[in-house]
């Protein structure tokens, strides 16, 4: 029996130790490297050839010059407070539209809730790269958007939305709302009626009843969608890529111009680990939501 | 308890009500949840609304909550019409029978709740909280959540509640559902003792027929959506208007039969060939030569190996069997006819000195008033 629930718990301990915490110490270990002419591009590599003294050569090469780099060039913490400030505006506008659906689907009928959560998910069923690519179609100054608003009489020249920080807003917010949706509508949907008319009963009108009792028992639902929202948009490269600016920065898009373009490996290793830093931090706060939730409902 | 009359209100036709419903109706689509409806309900009452699932009772206190209006009729409390009056400006109170506490505040702060949305000034609610948990014991406890408390203190908390605003009515629904039966018993005087403490009108919904009989001053039996008896546990467990009662409320033998003579008082039921008419009380609606049904309660039919012969109600049968339920037995007697007769005997001597066991031939016997004769 001890032996089946060890293997049972080791199972994912191995998956993660394999999958996340060795290429977590490659990229450590790379961010503690220096930039080279040659392949793999960054010295020292370990020679296991050499025995011990080589190990020890090649720890004494290892240091912490490319932190030191990233906070010279103004570039990468202007890169990481955007990319914050984008994540956190985009989570925010996500609530907005979110909070209302999941409350509206909550709130419908048994029967409709099914076809409404389908519709929710629907969009998952397509690559997640075909419906940013289908945003350009939409969003161009060529595009439906444009088209149909200058057909109506609405505006007369095209609105420049592409290639702009608000293409990116309308990006993150369409890809991660069902993040936030789901969540929320999970809270809600538990919800006991008998909660808001007991409000009711004690003296608050409809109103008062959603804002004192609806809105705080949501708040575990709120905070882990807007958790499941900020921590991927944080980093998210694809859509500020395709969507945004030149001038658009986010630290995703450095990461990967370090890499590709650059081919400096080691800056990007230290630019990857600061972001896994930075995202420990939300990470951890959204375990601890969880956990709570978990006790209260006991 | 010889000084005063006893709490009776309903017999005084100057009495004000402070419930009033007048040939209430409520429908759902089709569906006819309560059907012409008046009772009137009075101040300090304990009343209880008691009936199967899906009878009604819960609609008809929602309509008091406010929850629901009626479809046709009218509903006053005190005096004022409570037609679209919302549950939040009602001086209604309910305790939920799920309680409804919020989960996300301590129990002072549940309590605190409504008193907050009330026109109390600040400085009093504290003190008001610290009352009502002194009310239901709970002092050491006002800092707890819901979900770090057991089922008694939540239920405990729930009825300070709804107690806190003092209401001229509150609603129970359902209120010692959740409990164990030996909670529930204790609960159930504390329930009246606080009912008497703050002089509240009560308004209990239950489908526990005992603790209808406890707890209340009168008790309305119902049935798909209608009122089948209003009236004092005593009489509407010994004095029944129909069968439903009767079957409802407690354990009950049926007889068949057709009457053969009818008084005010007593009335014969002849019901087996050969066999002497039943002597009994005349219900309700009886007319002679009509079919009758004549019921009476277990324990109230003696059980003997002789003939008595000092009482007129009498019959023969054999015992097929015996319910031993500690303090009393329940002799299932089949008569000659193949009627099967329940008698329930007190086990004032210890089963091994018993005077009849299995497929013995008894007499059960019972007076004249003991049971009553109600139409089919």
């Amino acid at each position: 029996m001890k032996l089946a629930r060890r293997l049972l718990i080791g199972v994912p301990f191995v998956w993660l130790l394999i999958l996340f915490l060795i290429p977590f110490l490659i990229v450590l270990k790379i961010a503690l490297s220096d930039y080279a002419i040659s392949i793999p591009p960054y010295t020292p590599t370990l020679d296991p050839a050499a025995g011990w003294d080589g190990f020890k050569e090649f720890f004494s090469q290892l240091d912490f010059e490319n932190f030191t780099f990233l906070t010279t060039d103004a570039l990468y913490w202007k890169a990481y407070l955007s990319s914050l400030k984008i994540a956190a505006i985009s989570t925010f506008i996500t609530l907005l539209i979110g909070f209302p659906i999941a409350y509206g689907i909550a709130n419908t009928p048994d029967e409709w809730r099914p076809s409404l959560l389908m519709l929710v998910i629907l969009p998952f069923w397509t690559s997640f790269l075909i419906r940013v690519y289908a945003w350009i179609g939409i969003l161009s100054n060529e595009g439906f958007l444009n088209q149909a608003l200058i057909w109506t009489g609405i505006i007369s020249e095209p609105l420049v939305i592409l290639n702009t920080n608000t293409a990116v807003y309308i990006g993150i917010v369409y890809t991660y709302l069902p993040f936030m949706i789901l969540p929320i509508y999970a809270t809600l949907e538990k919800l006991d009626a008998s909660l808001l008319e007991a409000a009711q009963d004690l003296g608050c009108s409809r109103t008062g009843a959603f804002w004192s009792v609806t809105l705080h028992l949501a708040k575990p639902g709120v905070i882990a969608g807007c958790f499941l929202v900020f921590i991927p948009a944080l980093g998210e490269f694809v859509i500020p890529s395709l969507l945004g600016g030149s001038r658009t920065l986010m630290i995703g898009k450095v990461l990967w111009e370090e890499f590709f373009s650059n081919r400096d490996w080691p800056v990007a290793s230290a630019v990857a680990i600061i972001l896994l830093l930075i995202l420990i931090t939300p990470i951890v706060l959204f375990q601890r939501n969880e956990q709570k939730q978990r006790e209260q409902t006991k | 308890m010889s000084d005063a009359s006893p709490f009776a209100p309903w017999r005084d036709p100057n009495a004000d009500p402070l419930i009033n419903f007048s040939n209430v109706t409520k429908k759902y689509g089709n569906f006819t949840a309560i059907n012409n409806v008046d009772l009137k309900i009075y101040p300090r009452e304990f009343f209880a609304l008691l009936g199967p699932s899906g009878c009604g009772k819960t609609t008809l206190m929602r309509m008091l909550a406010g929850f629901e209006d009626a479809t046709q009729g009218t509903i006053t409390i005190d005096g004022q019409d409570m037609q679209g009056i919302p549950a939040n400006k009602r001086a209604v109170n309910m305790m939920f029978q799920s309680y409804a506490l919020f989960p996300h505040l301590s129990v002072a702060d549940n309590l605190a709740f409504g008193l907050k949305r009330s026109d109390m000034p600040k400085s009093e609610i504290s003190g008001r909280v610290e009352e009502m948990l002194r009310l239901v014991q709970l002092t050491d406890f006002s800092k707890r959540k819901p979900h770090q408390l057991s089922g008694g203190q939540r239920q405990r908390v729930a009825l300070a509640r709804a107690l806190a605003k003092a209401p001229k009515l509150l609603l129970l629904d359902e209120p010692l559902g959740a409990l164990d039966k030996k909670l529930r018993q204790e609960t159930q005087f504390e329930l009246m003792d606080i009912q008497e403490k703050t002089g509240t009108t009560f308004v209990i919904v239950t489908h526990d027929q005992e603790e209808a009989m406890t707890v209340a001053s009168r008790i309305a039996v119902m049935d798909h959506g209608k009122l089948i008896q209003v009236d004092t546990p005593d009489r509407v467990y010994e004095a029944p208007n129909s069968i439903y009662v009767a079957d409802f409320i407690g354990d009950v033998n049926i007889i068949e039969g057709r009457i053969s003579s009818i008084k005010t008082e007593e009335s014969e039921l002849i019901w087996a060939e050969g066999q002497r008419p039943i002597r009994a009380q005349t219900g309700a609606g009886l007319a002679k030569g009509q079919r009758g049904s004549f019921a009476i309660r277990p324990e109230k039919i003696a059980i003997s190996n002789d003939e008595p012969t000092d009482v007129h109600n009498r019959v023969c049968g054999a015992i097929e069997d015996i319910a031993y339920l500690g303090n009393l037995s329940t002799y299932y007697v089949r008569l000659a006819n193949g009627t099967l007769i329940k008698s329930q005997v007190p086990n004032d001597r210890r089963i091994s000195r018993r005077s009849f066991t299995w497929n013995d031939n008894v007499w059960l016997s019972w007076t004249d008033t003991a049971g009553i004769v109600l139409a089919t």
